[in-house]
């Protein structure tokens, strides 16, 4: 465990690079972000690095068509004969790299809007009105919606779970904007003649770092569910790349002789899901409480 | 309180404009062209074209915007591609399972939801409250879908208590054997319901037991149970009546995937079909049902609020 330890402690010094030392002890004695840290780590490892020991997860073997788990093939086989376990190992891949993406993206999106809300009082009503109009469209029929006029890719899929995602992160940092812009040291800093762009730099954005980290991870572990479920639905990344929506999605004809090909990536899915919300959970207590239970 | 009444309504109206826009736009600025995807790989240049005909995308911009609100004024949320039947007639034959499972699942998530966040704020620290907080991350983690499985495997196909799959209707096969089909179906789309209103509860229960009434009722005596329930729950009834309405949503997204689960021939089979079919405007009309499902719940909750709380007043 020790290496996962220091590589935790790599991740979150490059998180809070501009917080003091007290902070990133706490973090570390956060039982929450060390675990789930921990196990989020060891999962991108074998993301990276596994599919390049295991076996082709597309290769076809028609002799071996659903075997059970075994000694040979860890996690059993599917329909077509392909070894479960490469694909669930090849699955951690897109799921991490979708989730991690669709974070990045809305959060990008949301700071900008979030911001512009929060301080241009014009747009703020439309910018608003159009997240409340957006909010209220289930996010799995927006992006089924999405998927089914654009035609499915990685790259659609990512875009179409990042738009639902969008709101929350507006709304977050707009309500972060407008309790900063009236606290006294932004009212002096204004009264000094100091220009907007500093204004933004100095006092408000860093104000919004650790809420946003938080949201981010949640962000991540939501849209790595969706993405499963959009496959699972059929309606996802194309049922060639082995993603573990995909392999449910096919495991479902066999169920009640295979159950394992469900259920190996679902705990696969599950797991990664679960280490995302603990650190998301742990950031939250660390990084600042009193945000904690404000949102 | 009826100017509030009639404010509250009122503000509904941008939000149910934005969506018919969005909805509107999603199809015209969609990347590509969208009526060669629906059409498939294997369609025809005239396939193409008569699928733009029939999405009326032939048009100016602003006659086909015109004609979308007309349509949706008289109440039309359009036509199959391949049925041919209006998407409204498509709704009203798969809304019954769909409003049941939701029933079922609200009142399930209810009942067990709010007592255990109620305990978990009651007995803070202790080992319920440890247990509903880790149910709650964990609920949030577990995928609809696999914990479908999960229990179709246990108690349906190991135990055998329990039905694995099917829809019977309570006015066809009574209620009884309506139930059981349910039972499985709710709890799998309960759980991700459960865990955040569990935790809402526990954390607004919580906050009211610090407030200085809950005091002065133990210091006259008051039995604790009176307390939680006359005091603190009452007082906490606003914020966990809110996300039941903010978690209708979420539960919105689960029906497509548990009825697809279950065979359940409701709503969610209905969107699944439709992408399977390419039937975009099937699709197009569910999100415009669900999105205005969604913001008229919402409607109704905050106006329920003077009823929970007498303190509000408008």
């Amino acid at each position: 465990m020790t290496d996962h330890a220091q590589d935790a402690i790599m991740a979150d010094a490059v998180l809070s690079e501009h917080e003091d030392p007290s902070l990133l002890a706490g973090m570390l004695n956060n039982r929450a972000i060390f675990w789930g840290g921990g196990l989020l780590i060891l999962f991108a490892l074998i993301a990276a690095i596994g599919p390049f020991l295991t076996l082709d997860p597309t290769e076809l073997n028609p002799i071996k068509r659903l075997k059970s788990p075994s000694a040979e093939a860890w996690f059993g086989s599917d329909f077509l004969g392909r070894d479960i376990f490469s694909r669930v190992i090849y699955g951690a891949r897109v799921s991490l790299v979708v989730g991690i993406a669709v974070a990045l993206i809305s959060v990008g999106i949301g700071l900008i809007l979030g911001l512009v809300a929060g301080y241009v009082r014009v747009l703020d009503a439309v910018i608003m009105r159009t997240m409340d109009g957006l909010m209220s469209i289930p996010a799995i029929l927006l992006a089924i919606a999405l998927i089914s006029l654009s035609g499915a890719t990685l790259g659609t899929v990512i875009l179409a779970i990042v738009i639902p995602e969008v709101p929350r992160v507006v709304r977050l940092v707009r309500a972060v904007v407008l309790t900063v812009r009236e606290e006294p040291y932004v009212e002096a800093a204004i009264a000094a003649g100091t220009r907007l762009p500093l204004i933004l730099k100095r006092h408000i954005l860093p104000n919004t770092i650790a809420p946003l980290i938080v949201q981010a991870t949640y962000v991540c572990a939501s849209a790595m569910l969706t993405e499963s479920i959009l496959g699972f639905l059929g309606a996802g990344i194309p049922p060639e790349i082995p993603s573990w929506g995909n392999i449910m999605s096919e495991g479902r004809t066999y169920f009640q002789i295979s159950p394992w090909i469900i259920f190996f990536p679902g705990i696969g899915l599950a797991l990664t899901v679960l280490a995302v919300n603990i650190v998301g959970d742990g950031l939250r207590d660390t990084l600042d409480p009193r945000i904690a239970r404000k949102i | 309180m009826y100017l509030y009444i009639l404010k509250r309504v009122l503000s509904t109206i941008p939000v149910v404009v934005i969506v018919v826009l969005f909805v509107f736009l999603m199809l015209r600025l969609a990347p590509g062209d969208p009526a060669a995807v629906i059409a498939g790989d294997y369609a025809t240049a005239e396939d193409v074209e008569r699928i733009r005909e029939q999405l009326g995308l032939n048009d100016a911009i602003p006659v086909q915007m015109y004609r979308w609100i007309a349509q949706l004024g008289s109440g039309d949320l359009g036509t199959a591609i391949f049925s041919k039947l209006p998407v409204t007639t498509l709704i009203g034959q798969r809304l019954e399972p769909t409003l049941l499972l939701s029933l079922t699942t609200i009142v399930f998530t209810v009942l067990i939801a709010v007592p255990l966040g109620t305990l978990a704020a009651y007995k803070a620290g202790s080992w319920i409250d440890r247990f509903v907080m880790l149910f709650s991350v964990a609920g949030f983690s577990v995928p609809v879908f696999v914990l479908g499985y999960i229990l179709i495997y246990v108690l349906a196909m190991q135990l055998q208590i329990l039905p694995v799959q099917g829809y019977k209707s309570p006015f066809e096969h009574g209620f009884w054997v309506f139930l059981r089909h349910m039972v499985l179906p709710t709890m799998t789309l309960s759980v991700i319901y459960i865990a955040l209103i569990a935790r809402m509860t526990r954390a607004s229960v919580q906050e009211i037991l610090q407030e200085d009434y809950v005091r002065t009722a133990r210091a006259k005596g008051q039995s604790e149970f009176k307390i939680l329930m006359r005091h603190a729950l009452r007082n906490a009834a606003v914020p966990i009546v809110t996300v039941i309405g903010l978690g209708i949503a979420l539960m919105i997204g689960g029906v497509v995937v548990t009825e697809s689960v279950y065979n359940i021939p409701g709503l969610g089979r209905l969107v699944l079909d439709a992408v399977l079919a390419r039937d975009y405007p099937v699709i197009q009309g569910l999100i415009l049902f669900f999105s205005f499902v969604y913001i008229l719940i919402n409607l109704l909750i905050d106006l329920s609020y003077t009823f929970f709380d007498p303190r509000i007043r408008y």
